[in-house]
């Protein structure tokens, strides 16, 4: 399987996402320049973190109007799994993939620190090898991670049941001192109503190594990759073939 | 013809930066102060002489780029 990951002028995360599809789960990875219109047959896509086009205006706004993020959008109406990570939220929630979107953190404060995550829903291909309810320890950094959606839109998400990580205590309880950026409903991540497309702010590929002072962000890619596998292995079986959308 | 775009977060949107400056100002005295919006001005020159023409082409991209619907409204204005 093929790990694409998007580069845009300004992306600072995307080798540490390479490295993370390459070197610790041993998949093939390819960089995806902004300027490209196609995905070069990638099996999931991601957008990684930093300061896309400078941030300028908002963060996202210009990286919305790449190239590449027709492709991407396309490959998600296909059906295919795309993870924004921070940066990468951001600009799924400004190209409209996802919605909502990002306000300065409540505290004014750029926050570059270890967060307690809860996972809500292990029914979207990111979340696949996790447990509901489990607590995961991943570092975010971000100066405008304080998502914001309407009421009415906040009711719908979690009704559809797509808030798919939130801020907790290390107990996993929800509570405003361990909500590092004032994000309604301490929402973390979110996906689509396919729920093949996920933003979340906390950085994976940051925790995927011990060297790197923690590994549970290795669930976020050991998901993809189970994902990945048995949609191919149900692809191979001769009893299927035809069905496979 | 030149149109300026007066971007700013909703009414119903925190802003916390506003929030910020309008208790510095209190800190420094200012009490009559009561509170502050921070947004964005956006100056554009254009080509055509048209004031209806010019700001229909601000709106545009007012709302396809300047702002974002779903946190920001915006103002314009053409001379």
């Amino acid at each position: 399987m093929k790990f694409g990951v998007v580069i845009f002028p300004g992306s600072n995360c995307d080798e540490d996402a390479y490295h993370a599809a390459k070197d610790v789960f041993g998949q093939d990875a390819e960089y995806l320049w902004h300027k490209n219109t196609d995905v070069k047959g990638a099996d999931v896509v991601i957008l990684p973190g930093g300061f896309a086009h400078g941030d300028y205006l908002r963060t996202g706004a210009m990286a919305r109007f790449s190239p590449i993020m027709g492709a991407v959008r396309a490959f998600a109406d296909r059906g295919g799994p795309v993870l924004g990570i921070c940066n990468g939220f951001q600009i799924l929630l400004e190209a409209g993939l996802l919605p909502g979107a990002m306000l300065r953190n409540k505290g004014l404060k750029y926050c570059c620190q270890h967060v307690y995550l809860r996972v809500e829903r292990t029914d979207t291909p990111f979340t696949a090898a996790a447990r509901a309810g489990q607590v995961l320890r991943i570092p975010i950094g971000h100066g405008e991670g304080n998502y914001f959606a309407p009421p009415e839109t906040v009711e719908k998400l979690e009704a559809n049941r797509q808030v798919i990580l939130r801020y907790t205590d290390p107990q996993g309880q929800i509570n405003d001192e361990w909500n590092p950026n004032g994000s309604v409903g301490a929402i973390a991540s979110i996906c689509n109503e396919r729920r093949n497309v996920v933003g979340m702010m906390p950085h994976p590929e940051r925790a995927c190594e011990p060297l790197l002072g923690g590994v549970d962000g290795r669930l976020i890619f050991e998901s993809i990759v189970q994902t990945l596998r048995s949609a191919e292995s149900l692809a191979l079986q001769p009893s299927v073939v035809g069905r496979a959308s | 013809m030149r149109a300026r775009v007066f971007v700013t977060l909703k009414p119903s949107v925190f802003d916390p930066q506003g929030r910020t400056i309008a208790d510095a100002l209190q800190s420094l005295g200012y009490d009559g102060v009561a509170d502050v919006r921070q947004g964005k001005y956006f100056e554009l020159d254009l080509a055509t002489t048209e004031a209806a023409r010019a700001k229909a082409l601000a709106a545009e991209v007012a709302d396809k780029l300047l702002a974002n619907p779903v946190i920001e409204t915006y103002r314009i204005e053409v001379d």
